[in-house]
């Protein structure tokens, strides 16, 4: 429970400098699809994921395979972060609207 | 309409398995049903709240909020669960004699129930959360909503009855080894929370070491589907775990083994459950 703890204070006192080195990228939830749908990131890096949801519904981008779970509500932004991955191709969806968001990182 | 059953049926399973377990480990305790009830509501009123403000707590600590959000939630039931434990390994012996000599009726009063509603209130405000705004984003999807709304509510009512399941399972279990069996499951669901929460604190970029995937058995047990999702909430199952994961959970079955054995009172030691 204590690195539970200093987790929480690293929190709380600002991002650990990994952060910085973080490559940026952009998607945009429109009409229940994600735009793009193909995503290409440098693998074995940290990258951090911003997703804008312009529908006014909210939406959950998940990922079993890149272990995320993140919900976004309608008309905002959402921040995903993750890796560093290996090379290969990783599925997401929007989990509220399945049949048709769907996309596919990949780390290369 | 089957689709938004399924959605919202699989965000509730955890909640739900977990009220199953806290109802079949009170068996015997007078007034817990108000008690779970109580746990219930509040979860559900803090579950309006946090879907309430979902943009806020997602754009908080740099966009990391809602995974901190989590990762705090799950570390407080973990918390309550070893609390939990701590308090029947002390007094749970003498409370199975008393019901065995006079009858179910004399612990009345006598347990903290206090971890338990807390437990229950957690995993309500977890799930329940998003099953709020889900079910917010069928309404202001507009006039298409209502057989998805439809399908929603019919997904919490499989929920409710998937409860009654794990609770009438778990009771079906002879009076002699309840205790037991509760007593480990209580313990495998805290090491799967605590599991869940440092990915939770991996994805919010809190904890960056040893995340390196230990294995993968998606092929044969996804754990998206409904007998992973239940394994995953009963004993921590994880299709791809890391190795801070796998850690983690085993710090938190050593942890839970070594309070139950800690605060045993001495005598009950040598006797054998």
């Amino acid at each position: 429970m204590r690195g539970f703890a200093v987790a929480i204070l690293l929190a709380a006192v600002g991002m650990p400098s990994a952060q910085a080195l973080a490559q940026e990228f952009n998607l945009v939830i429109r009409n229940h699809k994600f735009e793009p749908q193909e995503l290409r990131v440098p693998a074995g890096k940290r990258v951090s994921i911003y997703v804008a949801n312009e529908d006014v519904t909210p939406e959950e981008f998940e990922s079993a395979t890149l272990k995320v779970e993140k919900i976004i509500p309608g008309k905002s932004k959402g921040l995903v972060r993750i890796g560093p991955l290996a090379p290969g191709r990783y599925e997401f969806i929007g989990e509220f609207h399945a049949d048709t968001a769907k996309g596919v990182i990949i780390a290369e | 309409m089957f689709g938004a059953l399924i959605i919202v049926f699989r965000e509730v399973i955890e909640a739900g398995l977990i009220i199953g377990i806290v109802l079949a480990a009170t068996r015997g305790i007078s007034g817990r049903g108000h008690w779970v009830a109580a746990g219930v509501l509040l979860g559900t009123l803090g579950a309006g709240i946090v879907a309430l403000f979902a943009e806020a707590i997602a754009n908080a600590f740099e966009g990391s909020g809602q995974e901190l959000l989590n990762a705090s939630v799950l570390g407080a039931a973990v918390v309550m669960l070893m609390w939990h434990t701590v308090w029947m390994a002390r007094h749970g012996r003498e409370m199975a004699a008393e019901m065995a000599a006079v009858g179910a009726a004399v612990s009345a009063g006598k347990r903290p129930m206090t971890a338990l509603v807390v437990v229950v209130g957690l995993a309500v405000l977890r799930e329940g959360s998003e099953v709020v705004l889900f079910l917010y984003g069928i309404f202001a999807g507009g006039a298409s909503g209502s057989s998805l709304f439809i399908g929603g509510v019919l997904g919490l009512a499989v929920g409710a009855a998937f409860t009654a399941l794990t609770y009438y399972g778990l009771v079906s279990i002879p009076p002699r080894h309840i205790f037991t069996a509760t007593t480990v499951l209580i313990a495998l669901l805290a090491a799967g929370m605590a599991a869940q929460a440092v990915q939770y604190l991996d994805a919010a970029g809190v904890i960056n070491v040893l995340s390196r995937q230990l294995w993968d058995s998606s092929p044969w047990l996804p754990q998206d589907g409904i007998i992973g999702h239940v394994l995953h909430t009963l004993i921590g199952y994880t299709d791809r775990p890391t190795e801070l994961q796998l850690i983690a959970y085993l710090a938190t079955l050593t942890a839970m083994a070594a309070l139950a054995w800690l605060a045993a009172p001495t005598r009950a030691r040598r006797v054998p459950a």
